[in-house]
């Protein structure tokens, strides 16, 4: 007959270098550019967001892909847009590379993803798209203003096409 | 909302004020045509109520100039892996020319996103598809790479990716076969359709030999010029009913 102390004593035991272990090699995520909510945090509740991400993703794949629908919320490259920002050094991980925020947990859990053999494992230029917090200016007005150089305006201003 | 539609009006508009643009208006010359087509609500699943198109007039397609090939391939992020043999081509140059007079024609040639596609037909996953508006895809989560589709497109439109990529811009990877998309990261943008990578080369080239537009929208200048002048399809005698035309072809 195993006495209760015993039990406690044995679950302690187990259970001591079980923990141990698991905050030794949990991974420790890069942090997000921005809180998509106050509330939420991410764009569902972190803890949902954990479980179900690859649910709200590929959702929104099907629906993007066959359907044109493009809203940011589960959109990959917004994913990927505000959790792997640039370091402060300026440089951007890799999906190759433990430090980027997708492949820090896929390898602890030894979750092979393919994602990123077709999509952009890096943000894109910036000025060109959408952020989520949509206060910035249209991306038109950013990209035209950076590219429209003298060499446009003129032709712009000088070229009389005929209207048909 | 129907003045938003003419393009014309829009660029008389913008042409004559130059100097005074408001916010709105400071933008790059293929910019202008914001105007191809109502903009979608991003939450909005696209319609057949548009079918977009481009109309090429090959009169005044240059021999010699590749902007719109270049500017496709670097808008999409199609690189060369320095083996041209197997490189991915999502629109070429092609020349014509006539062996009796000499004459020699000049024209881009890509997928020619059509209403009846033999790709979309002999895809075995689905990956093959049309959108509702008539843009031709490869969906490369359903891409087996089997390469039927470049079998059954009677363009040669279609190419496979042999080797990794890295750096996408818009999503390509290997194993996978993939073609013009008609820009549809441009034709999805939530501010408004705007013109596809080749057109607005060919407009900054000064050519103006290209139309991006919706065809089912009679207010737009693709519209308008395929009803004055009509507009050829490539192999019409296939019936598929092709979203890019030409003029001027002989």
């Amino acid at each position: 007959m195993l006495s209760i102390k015993t039990i406690i004593g044995l679950g302690a035991a187990l259970l001591l270098p079980l923990t141990v272990q698991a905050e030794s090699i949990a991974p420790k995520l890069p942090p997000a550019k921005k809180k998509y909510s106050e509330e939420t945090l991410c764009v569902k509740p972190v803890d949902d967001m954990r479980k179900n991400h690859m649910d709200y993703i590929i959702h929104q794949r099907d629906d993007t892909m066959r359907e044109g629908i493009r809203t940011e919320q589960f959109s990959l490259d917004e994913c990927i847009e505000c959790h792997n920002a640039p370091s402060k050094d300026g440089k951007v991980a890799s999906s190759k590379s433990d430090e980027h925020f997708c492949s820090t947990c896929h390898t602890y859990a030894a979750v092979k993803i393919d994602c990123f053999s077709c999509h952009a494992d890096k943000p894109q230029n910036t000025q060109y798209r959408h952020s989520l917090s949509g206060k910035s200016m249209p991306h038109h007005s950013q990209f035209a203003t950076q590219k429209l150089n003298a060499e446009t305006l003129q032709m712009l201003t000088t070229n009389k096409e005929s209207q048909q | 909302m129907k003045n938003d539609n003419n393009i014309n009006q829009y660029r008389r508009q913008f042409l004559s004020s130059v100097t005074g643009v408001a916010a709105g208006l400071t933008i790059a010359p293929g910019v202008l045509l914001n105007t191809v087509a109502h903009a979608k609500q991003a939450d909005q699943p696209v319609s057949s109520k548009n079918r977009w198109g481009l109309l090429i007039d090959t009169s005044k397609c240059a021999t010699g100039c590749n902007a719109c090939v270049t500017a496709c391939h670097k808008e999409n992020g199609v690189s060369s892996t320095g083996r041209p043999a197997t490189d991915a081509v999502w629109i070429r140059k092609v020349k014509l020319t006539d062996k009796v007079t000499g004459h020699v024609q000049s024209l881009p040639f890509m997928c020619q996103h059509c209403e009846k596609p033999p790709c979309v037909d002999v895809c075995p996953t689905n990956a093959s598809m049309k959108r509702d508006d008539g843009v031709v895809l490869v969906d490369k989560h359903a891409c087996i790479g089997c390469r039927y589709c470049m079998m059954a497109c009677p363009y040669n439109a279609r190419s496979f990716v042999h080797e990794p990529v890295t750096d996408q811009i818009y999503p390509r990877g290997q194993g996978t076969v993939e073609s013009c998309t008609m820009c549809v990261h441009r034709i999805d943008d939530p501010e408004g359709p705007r013109n596809t990578a080749c057109v607005d080369a060919c407009n900054a080239e000064g050519h103006k030999a290209m139309w991006f537009g919706d065809l089912k929208d009679p207010s737009t200048e693709i519209s308008q010029r395929l009803k004055q002048y009509g507009g050829e399809q490539i192999r019409a005698d296939l019936g598929l009913n092709t979203g890019v035309r030409y003029q001027n072809l002989s």
